[in-house]
């Protein structure tokens, strides 16, 4: 068989079970639908995973460090070391609260001006407020930074509260790999799902695939057009997730911009975009065409001629 | 072309429906295995299209052991083989056309060179004119003759039939028989089980009797 009649028969054999498929619409689009849901489930939560993340990716500020200079210290060496740190990659800003400036502001917000009157001398430290580069917003690379700063002469106290950013980190990490773990199960639930709709239709068409062997069909012959269903299932349940996915996001888009606002963010939810939409819709294939490739192989197999 | 050398078959169910079969059967004859339902008649055709095994004995296809084909072989040898049921067994949802092409475009056979020969082969069984009707439109003589040139589309150089006649009035019978015949005459073996005594009686062809699973004397 030459490669351009071959092609001919793969296509054929590709129009020919969509051609099957659409003679059963209700039946076809249940079995599209199924898939559909068990991709846009974890997909949905994905998206507002990734969501999540990159709407608390600039909480870095969040993560400014105290430095607390030692009182003996002068202005020009506070200074000094401001610069020092400025010239760090790691370092994305760092800003210096004098002694005097930190009293002058306590004084305002605290309402303790008549008992601050009575210290002889000022009690607070000058201070620096150090930011981190985005690089070094992590917990780890944050503490790097922090005991790097510590080692540095004249600094007294060096205060960071990583704690809440840790756990926040350490929730999304367990909230991504549910969102795995769902996927999976789910995946495996669509290869199960498509495998018993093929099973159905082996069974349907059993004198046909009887009548093909014994007309001399190989199994794989006979298994071909089943599994281009497979593929085809998997195309329309991915085609329906991505319809899912875009009215989810569209919905909820208006309500988050509106939310964002309250808090000064520019942030937008983003869906899968070109490349993730063409990824799904590969993984959505290819599961229908693992799970129609179980059935098939199996079922075929078994069918014999009497 | 073929040869049996005492060959038992026993089914599943415990039934033996050949019980030390011998005999053989030159290139180019034409032979009809007679004998009452039961005889054995089926079970030797089933043999020959490798639906069954024996349970012992060798069963000889143009010289090759059957034994050795297996179940991967199995296709490509049916490939060689055209095959007519009493039944038909034609795919009820595809025109006539498409059933006869059917052995051709599982064997890969380009697209043009199976159109020719399809037209060939209904051509032969008289029904050109029926290609694109599906099988239930036909009376059952005429799906009998789709039948017969689905198996003789890819020119094999055997031909087996059980009961084809079966289910037809008698001048019908004598049309397919004569069909065969002509298979025959261009070089084709043809085997054909029947227990159509009188009809057989108006053809010239060797007779192989059965009864109770063995070639009767």
């Amino acid at each position: 068989m030459n490669a351009r009649s071959w092609a001919l028969r793969h296509a054929q054999t590709l129009v020919g079970s969509l051609g099957r498929m659409v003679q059963a619409p209700l039946a076809t689009l249940m079995t599209m639908a199924v898939i559909a849901i068990a991709l846009a489930l974890p997909l949905l939560l994905g998206i507002f995973l990734l969501n999540f993340k990159s709407a608390t990716a600039h909480w870095n500020q969040a993560l400014d460090i105290s430095v607390y200079m030692d009182k003996r210290a002068g202005a020009a060496r506070v200074q000094a070391v401001a610069q020092q740190l400025r010239s760090r990659a790691d370092v994305l800003a760092v800003r210096v609260i004098t002694a005097d400036e930190a009293l002058a502001q306590f004084r305002s917000v605290s309402g303790f001006g008549n008992a601050l009157d009575a210290l002889r001398d000022n009690p607070l430290p000058d201070t620096l407020v150090v930011t981190p580069a985005l690089l070094a917003a992590g917990p780890h690379d944050a503490q790097a930074l922090e005991t790097a700063i510590a080692a540095l002469a004249d600094v007294q106290t060096v205060q960071v509260d990583t704690q809440w950013v840790t756990r926040l980190q350490g929730i999304m990490a367990i909230v991504g790999r549910v969102v795995w773990l769902i996927g999976a199960l789910l995946g495996v639930g669509i290869v199960l799902g498509v495998g018993n709709t093929i099973r159905l239709d082996i069974l349907n068409r059993r004198t046909e695939i009887e009548v093909m062997k014994l007309v001399g069909a190989t199994d794989g012959f006979a298994r071909r057009p089943f599994l281009y269903s497979g593929v085809w299932y998997g195309l329309g349940g991915g085609l329906l997730a991505l319809a899912l996915c875009t009215a989810a996001v569209g919905l909820l888009s208006g309500p988050v911009e509106r939310l964002a606002g309250l808090y000064d963010s520019a942030f937008r939810l983003r869906g899968l975009g070109l490349t993730g939409g063409v990824a799904v819709l590969a993984l959505a294939m290819m599961l229908g065409w693992l799970g129609s490739w179980l059935a098939a192989t199996r079922h075929i197999r078994a069918i014999a001629p009497t | 072309m073929i040869r049996f050398d005492q060959v038992f078959k026993r089914y599943a169910n415990g039934r033996e429906a050949l019980a030390g079969v011998s005999f053989s059967i030159e290139d180019g004859e034409m032979a009809f295995l007679t004998g009452h339902s039961g005889a054995g008649k089926s079970s030797i055709l089933k043999l020959i299209a490798l639906i069954e095994r024996p349970t012992r004995g060798q069963v000889f296809i143009a010289n090759q052991n059957t034994a050795a084909i297996t179940a991967r072989g199995v296709p490509n040898f049916r490939r060689q083989l055209g095959v007519v049921f009493q039944d038909h067994k034609l795919l009820q949802d595809r025109p006539v056309a498409e059933n006869v092409a059917l052995p051709l475009i599982i064997a890969g056979v380009p697209r043009r060179e199976i159109d020719k020969r399809v037209r060939a082969a209904l051509d032969q069984v008289g029904l050109l004119t029926k290609e694109k009707s599906l099988p239930l439109e036909l009376s059952t003589g005429e799906q009998q003759r789709v039948g017969i040139a689905r198996a003789v589309v890819g020119r094999p150089r055997l031909l087996i039939a059980d009961e084809p006649t079966g289910n037809l009035d008698p001048e019908l019978a004598l049309d397919i028989m004569q069909l065969f015949k002509r298979f025959n005459d261009v070089g084709a073996t043809v085997v054909i089980a029947t227990h159509d005594l009188h009809l057989i009686d108006r053809f010239g062809a060797r007779r192989i009797p059965f009864r109770e699973g063995k070639v009767a004397a």
